[in-house]
């Protein structure tokens, strides 16, 4: 893990801008060391992802806790990064899902510079994976507190009652797939929405067609999930997707020991098999 | 066209006069911190202080999936069932702003372009809109720089503007009169009010104008690659459009029956032009955004003489990456 050095950034350009994250970026792209930086900018209501080729728009970028967007969905668009190696502002979640695209094999780390600022306003440049997981293992997981009283009650229910619950939700939606969009981990070329020999899910609206494509995708995220939130916070009908992978964050901590910070392990608890898993079935 | 006065108690009594003769009423209805169009059983249940809905109504006339026919093939022989106009309910659309108003009418020119639409004519023949003019906008929104107005009528069977201990009723087509006469004691003579010292006041966000001339020539401008960079794809702006009416043709079948559906699809969505070759026409994100922006401020107006915006705002506050529209095209 790199601080950044002042003096560094004094040779790097010789425009002073706002911040030293602005500094940082001009002299990424200045250098030529990155093509693209993907970052934060202010928006209308709250903060906007933003992306900058040219050093002095390197001013436009912010980056607090407002930033909550998941800007490592872009990482993974080849349209908008080409053979380029980009810098990214990566929130404490976008972190998380960097990491998980890595052994995934999405994202190469050579061509990734990945930035974060701390709460307390330090600029980071991590150097390795090991550096961004211990980042994430020694920092806060940032609260959310209306999932935790929407979680408490949804824990609270009955079967029946939280059946109750996300039939009348999901029944709202329409289907605009947001949530995948907004998703990191959603970067199939062709998901399974959209296969129609056979057709596994209805891909129009319908209660029932929702609960299938909502289970999928839940399913999906499984031990994938960095937990961000985006599916959720992207709904423009503002259903609670998120809390389904949530829950499964949760449910797979409890059944194979993984949690949301295991990133480096590889594998997913549903594709991976270890011969010391405790179901007896496959043996 | 007419004007009238009429209550809030009054009001709320007419609503629900037309609610027990059987008449679906939607409405804007709060639900936690969402407000959107549902149906309502009574006048109590309807939301009056939001800015918006997160919706608008078109689906009243366009649902987000609905039934074309149904099939059942039977000893070599195919029973066809078409969509039942009949058991259409006859539908009062209450509260929604003149912007949705508005939107019906472009929604019209798409489903009657070349020929009409019989199954989005019949829910229109059944469908009377009873607006509600605007009176406190927000950030995203900018109706009267796409030609309408916080009390515009276009689109609307009533249109009713708050106004002191009540509303200014206006009273603009023939169904929007059989409303009234439904229960014309609950009415009363005009007061005399000028509406627009009531309406929201809402300053130009762009010149319409320039912004049509310079779309002409905008087709293979680099601004719509810098535009739809952090644009993520998905349907949310057109899902919530009032004037978008994309869509996709499905196949609900079981078997020997099955049903043809009609439900929303978006430009946006890459699939959405893909050929069964593998050719994509728009095959990344900048082509399809421009055809939105285009297909809404270029191609409507030149081929069916109406635009496929107004204003609502509605896009730019679904979006979970604040492509804001108005921004958009002032900046093209």
């Amino acid at each position: 893990m790199v601080d950044t050095m002042m003096e560094e950034k004094a040779t790097a350009s010789t425009k002073v801008f706002s911040s030293e994250l602005s500094q940082k970026v001009a002299g990424l792209l200045q250098s030529g060391d990155v093509q693209l930086a993907i970052g934060y900018e202010k928006g209308t209501k709250r903060p906007r992802p933003c992306f900058i080729s040219e050093t002095d728009d390197a001013d436009k970028l912010i980056f607090d806790e407002h930033c909550t967007g998941n800007l490592a969905v872009y990482l993974t668009k080849k349209e908008l990064i080409g053979d380029s190696k980009v810098a990214v502002t990566a929130s404490y979640f976008a972190l998380r899902s960097i990491l998980r695209l890595l052994t995934e094999n999405q994202v190469k780390l050579e061509k990734l510079v990945v930035l974060t600022v701390t709460s307390e306003g330090k600029l980071i440049q991590f150097e390795t994976a090991e550096d961004i997981a211990a980042y994430i293992k020694s920092t806060p997981v940032p609260a959310r507190e209306d999932d935790k009283v929407l979680l408490e009650k949804l824990n609270a229910m009955t079967r029946e009652e939280r059946w109750a619950f996300w039939s009348d939700e999901l029944s709202k939606c329409f289907k605009c797939y947001a949530c995948r969009a907004a998703c990191p981990m959603c970067y199939c070329t062709k998901c399974i929405v959209e296969e129609n020999r056979p057709q596994w899910i209805q891909p129009w609206a319908s209660t029932l067609g929702n609960i299938e494509w909502h289970i999928n995708r839940a399913m999906h995220m499984t031990g994938r999930c960095s937990d961000c939130g985006a599916c959720g916070s992207a709904c423009p009908l503002d259903l609670p997707v998120h809390l389904l992978s949530k829950k499964i964050v949760e449910e797979v901590s409890e059944s194979f020991g993984m949690d949301a910070n295991d990133t480096l392990q590889g594998g997913n608890a549903l594709s991976t098999y270890k011969p010391e898993d405790k179901e007896t079935f496959i043996k | 066209m007419e004007k009238r006065f009429i209550s809030q108690p009054s009001l709320m009594q007419w609503l629900d006069k037309l609610n027990s003769e059987g008449k679906h009423l939607y409405a804007p209805v709060k639900k936690g911190a969402r407000v959107d169009f549902a149906r309502v059983s009574s006048a109590a249940e309807i939301s009056f202080d939001h800015v918006q809905t997160t919706q608008s109504a078109k689906s009243v006339a366009f649902p987000r999936t609905e039934v074309l026919f149904s099939y059942e093939k039977e000893k070599g022989k195919v029973n066809l069932e078409n969509f039942q106009a009949e058991k259409m309910p006859s539908t009062v659309v209450f509260g929604l702003h003149p912007c949705d108003a508005a939107g019906f009418n472009p929604l019209t020119a798409i489903f009657s372009w070349d020929s009409r639409d019989e199954i989005f004519d019949a829910r229109m023949e059944r469908t009377t809109i009873v607006s509600l003019s605007c009176t406190r906008p927000d950030e995203s929104c900018f109706c009267t720089s796409v030609n309408g107005g916080p009390g515009n009528t276009t689109g609307s069977d009533i249109l009713l503007t708050p106004v002191k201990e009540g509303f200014l009723v206006e009273i603009l087509t023939e169904k929007g009169m059989a409303l009234v006469k439904a229960d014309a004691a609950s009415f009363e003579a005009d007061r005399g009010d000028v509406k627009e010292d009531f309406l929201a006041k809402l300053p130009l966000k762009f010149d319409l104008k320039a912004v049509q001339e310079r779309l002409t020539n905008a087709f293979e401008s680099p601004i719509w690659k810098k535009q739809s960079q952090r644009c993520l794809g998905c349907g949310a702006c057109a899902f919530v459009c009032p004037t978008c009416a994309c869509f996709d043709i499905q196949e609900d079948a079981h078997g020997s029956k099955g049903k043809r559906l009609r439900c929303w699809d978006s430009c946006g969505f890459a699939l959405f032009t893909l050929h069964t070759s593998g050719h994509n026409p728009r095959e990344v994100q900048a082509q399809r955004w421009r055809q939105r922006l285009l297909h809404k401020f270029s191609y409507m107006p030149e081929r069916l003489s109406v635009r496929g915006c107004t204003g609502c705002g509605r896009c730019s506050r679904a979006c979970p990456v604040d492509m804001n529209i108005s921004e958009h095209l002032s900046s093209i």
